[in-house]
């Protein structure tokens, strides 16, 4: 997710799958490599590219906190049981990795890398993957975390009113059956309307992109080009 | 993703549970000490994604939860999301939550007739412990550069929590079997 003030730069500009290729051809290369002072090298270079987008340095510092204390006690562990250098091995391998990721995560708006999907997805039709129904299932799951979540909060709060504190299965149970109601809905609701409906056979083609219309809770779809509405 | 004919409502399915995995990232995860693998209401998800959806289903719904995470949507337990959740030492098990899905949605269709909440449990078990451990273990080891049976040692901490998991996904799975089944049973 492109979470941007007005932060932007050239970096920012490349196109979603061009920066994906790159993640994973150096992904793959980091692990092959084993040499210290090359490991240092791109560990630099990642963060001269940080640097280079113009994200603040606490942001960046951001990404690796949730990892700090495992990082910390690979390279004791390792630097006890294997060698010293082996621990700086990994953790600079791992702190690299995990930075260059979310640099593109940082730097490349989230439409736009389900848009890279979808497009990367259309080599594969021959083997029976519609990119269009790959579109349908992404813009569904973002319009309806929302929701479910919101239904989450309010089956806890009834619980919790009826005394039943933190009981997982009293919150899963009603929550999981709501959820299927509402996709069997939602699914009726998007066959009726569409008139690419795929009850007539597989090669049904859906439009590039359905979007749920907010604010009504289930039913009305509309095909067009706009990005699902997340309320946030 | 379809193979033959994945209809409407199966892409409803599949997107809804995702978003319904992202709803239960939102529950407060408990950190274990030592290796940093959270235990979180989350990971009951692809033993529940496979038990009430069914292999194929199941299996996609946790791929589209994992694809919305990679896009950088913070859905992880604890606010975690990016690209860079898939190249840490515990990404195996984000990698094996898919397989597991799957496996748990395998055998749940195979003994989908005489289910009840110990077979049930059996099945979350195999599939959501046995298979998630025998990818997410060898992924630490690489990751980390450990042998495999330091690390399998290691994680061994987590599997009383996986079992209470797979009980309480089996009691919940066997319930939804009674009041709403979507698997239809296979000849």
């Amino acid at each position: 997710m492109r979470s941007r003030g007005e932060i932007s730069s050239f970096l920012h500009e490349l196109p979603a799958a061009a920066k994906l290729l790159v993640l994973a051809g150096a992904g793959t290369g980091l692990v092959l490599v084993g040499s210290l002072p090359v490991l240092a090298g791109a560990f630099l270079a990642t963060l001269l590219l940080y640097w280079l987008a113009g994200i603040s340095r606490r942001q960046a510092f951001q990404q690796l906190r949730p990892l700090l204390w495992l990082l910390v006690l690979l390279f004791i562990v390792q630097g006890v049981w294997q060698s010293w250098e082996l621990g700086a091995l990994v953790v600079l391998r791992i702190s690299t990795l995990i930075l260059l990721a979310a640099f593109v995560t940082l730097t490349t708006r989230t439409d736009a890398l389900i848009a890279a999907v979808e497009s990367a997805l259309t080599p594969f039709r021959r083997f029976g993957v519609n990119p269009a129904k790959v579109g349908l299932a992404f813009s569904l799951a973002l319009r309806f975390i929302p929701v479910i979540a919101q239904q989450a909060n309010d089956i806890r709060d009834a619980q919790r009113a009826r005394g039943l504190g933190a009981n997982p299965v009293a919150l899963a149970l009603p929550l999981i059956v709501r959820t299927l109601r509402m996709a069997s809905d939602v699914a009726d609701a998007i066959d009726a309307r569409s008139p690419y409906s795929d009850h007539s056979g597989d090669e049904g083609e859906l439009p590039p992109r359905f979007v749920l219309q907010p604010n009504t809770s289930n039913a009305r779809m509309s095909c067009n080009d706009a990005e699902p509405q997340l309320k946030t | 993703m379809q193979r033959r004919g994945t209809t409407t409502k199966d892409i409803v399915y599949i997107a809804l549970f995702a978003a319904f995995m992202a709803a239960l990232g939102i529950f407060p995860p408990v950190m274990l000490p030592l290796i940093g693998v959270p235990v979180t209401a989350q990971s009951m998800g692809p033993m529940l994604a496979g038990a009430i959806l069914g292999a194929r289903r199941g299996a996609l719904s946790i791929l589209l939860f994992l694809a919305l995470v990679a896009v950088g949507l913070p859905l992880l337990a604890a606010g975690r999301g990016g690209l860079g959740v898939f190249f840490g030492p515990t990404a195996g098990y984000l990698f094996g939550w898919v397989a597991a899905a799957f496996a748990v949605g395998a055998l749940h269709e195979w003994g989908w007739n005489r289910l009840n909440v110990v077979t049930s449990f059996v099945f979350c078990a195999l599939g959501g412990i046995v298979v998630l451990y025998a990818i997410g273990i060898p992924w630490t080891a690489v990751n980390v550069g450990l042998p495999l049976t330091k690390t399998a040692i290691a994680s061994a901490a987590f599997i009383p929590g996986d079992v209470v998991k797979a009980g309480l996904a089996a009691i919940v799975a066997v319930s939804v079997k009674r009041s709403y089944p979507i698997i239809q049973r296979t000849a």
